[in-house]
C-alpha cells in the first residue's frame, strides 16, 4: 500500500495529470482545487478513502488477517506442527481454540500457517498477472498491427478455453511431472496467473487505444520523444490508478481460486496447508459431520479476507477510477 | 451488419480450432490414461488395448482423427461408461440445464428487484446493507458455502436431503417424483443463486442510478406522474435493456453446468460428469466437454454482441 501510494504521489505532479486531476475533482465531491502546493492527487484520493466507512473498514479486517496470519503463529506454542496421538481430533477448549486435527495439530496455528501461503499465494499471482496482462496489454494498445493481433489472439483464446477445466489439467500436469510439495505452490502462483492476465491486458490494451489519441500524447510524438519514454513515462503512469484497482480485485479472485484447486487436490498439497487443501477434511464423512472444527474455520477465513478485499477494492474504484461504473 | 457478422463468424471458427488444437494437446499430455489406471489388466492387453483406442499413435496424428470425427459430429466414445460421448452429453445435459435454468431465473428476479430499491434508495441503511450483502455473495467460496449449508440444513436440521437428485432406491413416480427432485434441488439452487446474485445486483443498481439521473426521468416526475410510473415504466425498462447482452454470457452457464456445485451436491449434471471423468483420465469425455463449453462460450460472445446492436442502434458492429 505505502508504495503504490508513492507512486501515484509521484505522478500527481507530473504536467500531463493535470487534466486527470481535474476530471476526479468533477467526479468527486470536493471543491475545485488548484494542483498547486501540497494538494496532490495522492492526497485528495487518501481524504476521499478516508470518508468511506465501509472501504476503511474493509482495509482494517486486509490487515488483520495479515497480521494475524505472518504475526500471529510466533505467538503460538504449537507451530512445531509435532504429530501427537494423545490429541486427536479434539474439540476446541480453552488450550486449543479451534480443537485439533487428525494428528494432534492445533487448528488456530494450522489455520494462520495456511492464511501465509494462502495470502502469498493470492499476492503473487495477482503481481505476477499485473505484470503480465498490464505490459502485454500496454504493448498490444500502443503498437497495435501485428504485436497487438498476435497478443489479442493469444488471449481470446485463453479466454475461449473454460479456465476451471484448464487449471485442473494444469493440477495434474503437475503431479505427473512429481513437482515437490514445497515448489507446488510456486507453480500454481504461476498457473493462476496464466489464466487471469488475457482479461487484465484486454482492459489495458483498451485504455492505451484511446491514451494514444489524446492531446499530451500527440505533444510528446511532436517532442519526438523515443517510445520506451512514451511508453513507460508517459502512457503507464495514467493507467496505474487503474492497476491499483484491477489488482486489489484480483488479490480476492486469486485467492478463491487457489482454495478451489487445492480443494480438490490440484493445487498445493499437503503437508504446505492452505485454506483449500484444509476444507479438504470435509471430504471425509465422519469429519464432515461430527468435526466441524477442522473444516469450517478455514472457509471463514477465506470468506472474511475476500470480503475485506473486495469492499476496499470498491473503495479504491471509487476514489482513483471514479469514471468506471460501480 | 452481414459483412461484420462473416468476418465474425470466419473469427470463431478460427479460435474454436486454435482452442480445440490447445485443449487436445493439454489433454494428450496429462499423465495417464484410462487404460493405465486399470491395474486388472495385463501388460500385453494393454498394449492390446491402445492399439485398438489409437492411444500409442502420435499427438499430432491422434489430434487429426480426433477432429475429423469431430466435425462428423462425433466425438468419440467414453472409456469409462463405454457409450459415445454425445449420447452422454444429452442424459446429463438436462439435469443441469435445469439446476442451471431455475437458478438464473430465480438470480434474474431477485436482482432486479433488489437493484431497482436499492439504486431508489441510494445511501440509505437498505442500500448499504445491500451493498454488504453484494460483497458478501461474491466472495463467498462456493464449494465452501455449499458444504456449510448442507452441514447445517441437511446433516444438522435434516430440513433437506444432503445430495444427490432422488432419494436412494426410491421408485416415486408422478407428484411424489417431482416433490422429490424439488426437495434435493432446493440447496443447490439457493447456492447458486446466491453466487450469481452479487455481481448482477450490482449490475442492476448501477445501471438504475444511471437511469435515475437521466432527464427524462426529472420529466417523467415533473410531468406529474405517479412515482411507481417513473420508476416501473420509465426507469427500469431502460436499466434493463443493457442487460440484454448478459444474456448471451448466461450461455455457458446454462448448458454447461457447474463443475463445483454438481460435484458438492452430487447432482447427475453434466459437471459432475466431468469431475468424475478426470479423476478415470476419460480423455475422450473430458475433451469434448470442454470443447463444449469453449463453443457455448464463443456462441454466447457473439449473442451478446449481436442483441446489444438490436438493443442500441447506435452501436456500430
Amino acid at each position: 500500500m505505502f508504495c503504490t501510494g508513492l507512486l501515484i504521489l509521484e505522478f500527481g505532479y507530473r504536467e500531463e495529470e493535470a487534466d486527470v486531476a481535474v476530471q476526479s475533482n468533477v467526479a468527486g465531491i470536493s471543491k475545485p482545487q488548484t494542483t498547486k502546493g501540497k494538494s496532490s492527487l495522492f492526497r485528495q484520493s487518501l481524504r476521499r478513502l478516508l470518508k468511506n466507512k465501509l472501504a476503511v473498514s474493509g482495509f482494517v479486517v486486509v490487515i488483520f488477517m495479515f497480521a494475524l496470519c505472518f504475526i500471529g503463529p510466533l505467538f503460538s506454542p504449537y507451530t512445531d506442527n509435532k504429530i501427537n496421538m494423545a490429541l486427536m481430533n479434539k474439540a476446541p477448549d480453552m488450550k486449543h481454540w479451534l480443537g485439533t486435527d487428525a494428528l494432534g495439530r492445533d487448528i488456530l496455528t494450522r489455520v494462520m500457517q495456511a492464511g501465509r501461503i494462502s495470502l502469498t499465494v493470492g499476492l503473487a499471482s495477482m503481481v505476477l498477472s499485473v505484470f503480465i496482462g498490464a505490459l502485454l496489454g500496454a504493448i498490444a494498445g500502443y503498437y497495435r498491427g501485428i504485436a497487438d493481433q498476435i497478443i489479442m489472439r493469444i488471449a481470446d483464446l485463453l479466454l475461449t478455453v473454460p479456465s476451471l477445466p484448464l487449471l485442473f489439467i494444469f493440477g495434474a500436469l503437475l503431479s505427473e511431472w512429481k513437482i515437490p510439495t514445497d515448489y507446488r505452490m510456486y507453480i500454481v502462483m504461476l498457473m493462476l496467473s496464466i489464466v487471469s492476465w488475457p482479461g487484465m491486458a484486454r482492459m489495458v490494451r483498451g485504455q492505451m487505444l484511446s491514451l494514444r489519441e489524446r492531446e499530451f500524447m500527440q505533444a510528446a510524438v511532436v517532442l519526438g520523444l523515443r517510445d520506451r519514454r512514451k511508453l513507460f513515462n508517459h502512457l503507464l503512469p495514467n493507467i496505474i490508478p487503474l492497476l491499483i484497482v484491477m489488482a486489489t480485485l484480483n488479490i480476492g479472485g486469486a485467492i478463491l481460486s487457489e482454495s478451489v484447486l487445492s480443494f480438490f487436490g490440484l493445487g498445493v498439497m499437503p503437508p504446505t496447508p492452505t485454506w483449500g487443501n484444509m476444507i479438504d477434511a470435509a471430504n471425509n464423512m465422519i469429519d464432515f459431520k461430527d468435526r466441524p472444527w477442522l473444516w469450517i474455520p478455514p472457509g471463514l477465513s477465506i470468506f472474511a479476507t475476500v470480503i475485506a478485499i473486495n469492499i476496499f477494492g470498491d473503495g479504491l474504484r471509487d476514489v482513483l477510477d471514479p469514471k468506471q461504473k460501480r | 451488419m452481414s459483412a461484420y457478422l462473416s468476418k465474425r463468424l470466419l473469427y470463431m471458427v478460427i479460435i474454436l480450432f486454435a482452442a480445440s488444437l490447445l485443449i487436445f494437446c493439454l489433454y494428450a499430455s496429462t499423465p495417464g490414461d484410462f487404460i493405465t489406471g486399470n491395474i486388472k489388466l495385463t501388460a500385453e492387453r494393454k498394449a492390446e488395448l491402445r492399439e485398438i483406442y489409437g492411444l500409442n499413435k502420435p499427438m499430432l496424428e491422434r489430434y487429426g482423427i480426433w477432429m475429423k470425427n469431430a466435425l462428423h459430429g462425433d466425438f468419440g466414445y467414453s472409456l469409462a461408461q463405454q457409450k459415445p460421448v454425445l449420447q452422454l452429453f444429452n442424459d446429463y445435459i438436462w439435469n443441469s440445464f435445469l439446476l442451471a435454468a431455475v437458478s438464473t431465473f430465480l438470480t434474474w428476479v431477485i436482482a432486479v428487484i433488489i437493484g431497482v430499491i436499492s439504486a431508489y434508495k441510494q445511501y440509505s441503511w437498505f442500500d448499504t446493507l445491500v451493498m454488504i450483502a453484494i460483497f458478501a455473495a461474491m466472495s463467498l467460496p462456493s464449494f465452501f458455502i455449499g458444504l456449510f449449508l448442507i452441514k447445517i440444513l441437511a446433516v444438522d436440521l435434516k430440513w433437506l436431503p444432503p445430495g444427490g437428485i432422488i432419494t436412494t432406491g426410491s421408485n416415486a413416480t408422478g407428484l411424489a417424483y417431482f416433490k422429490e427432485i424439488v426437495t434435493h434441488m432446493t440447496l443447490p439452487v439457493v447456492v447458486m443463486t446466491l453466487l450469481g446474485l452479487g455481481s448482477l445486483t450490482r449490475y442492476f443498481r448501477s445501471n438504475m442510478i444511471d437511469v435515475l439521473k437521466q432527464d427524462y426521468i426529472r420529466t417523467a416526475r415533473a410531468k406529474g406522474l405517479k412515482e411507481r410510473k417513473v420508476l416501473f415504466t420509465h426507469a427500469l425498462r431502460n436499466a434493463l435493456l443493457p442487460a440484454i447482452t448478459l444474456v448471451g454470457f448466461e450461455l455457458p452457464a446454462l448448458f454447461g453446468g457447474s463443475l463445483i456445485i454438481e460435484k458438492i451436491f452430487n447432482w447427475p449434471g453434466i459437471g459432475q460428469l466431468y469431475m468424475q471423468s478426470f479423476g478415470l483420465r476419460d480423455y475422450p469425455l473430458l475433451m469434448g466437454f470442454t470443447m463444449f463449453i469453449a463453443i457455448l462460450t464463443v456462441i454466447g460472445t457473439l449473442l451478446s454482441d449481436v442483441l446489444y446492436r438490436i438493443a442500441d442502434p447506435r452501436v456500430r458492429l
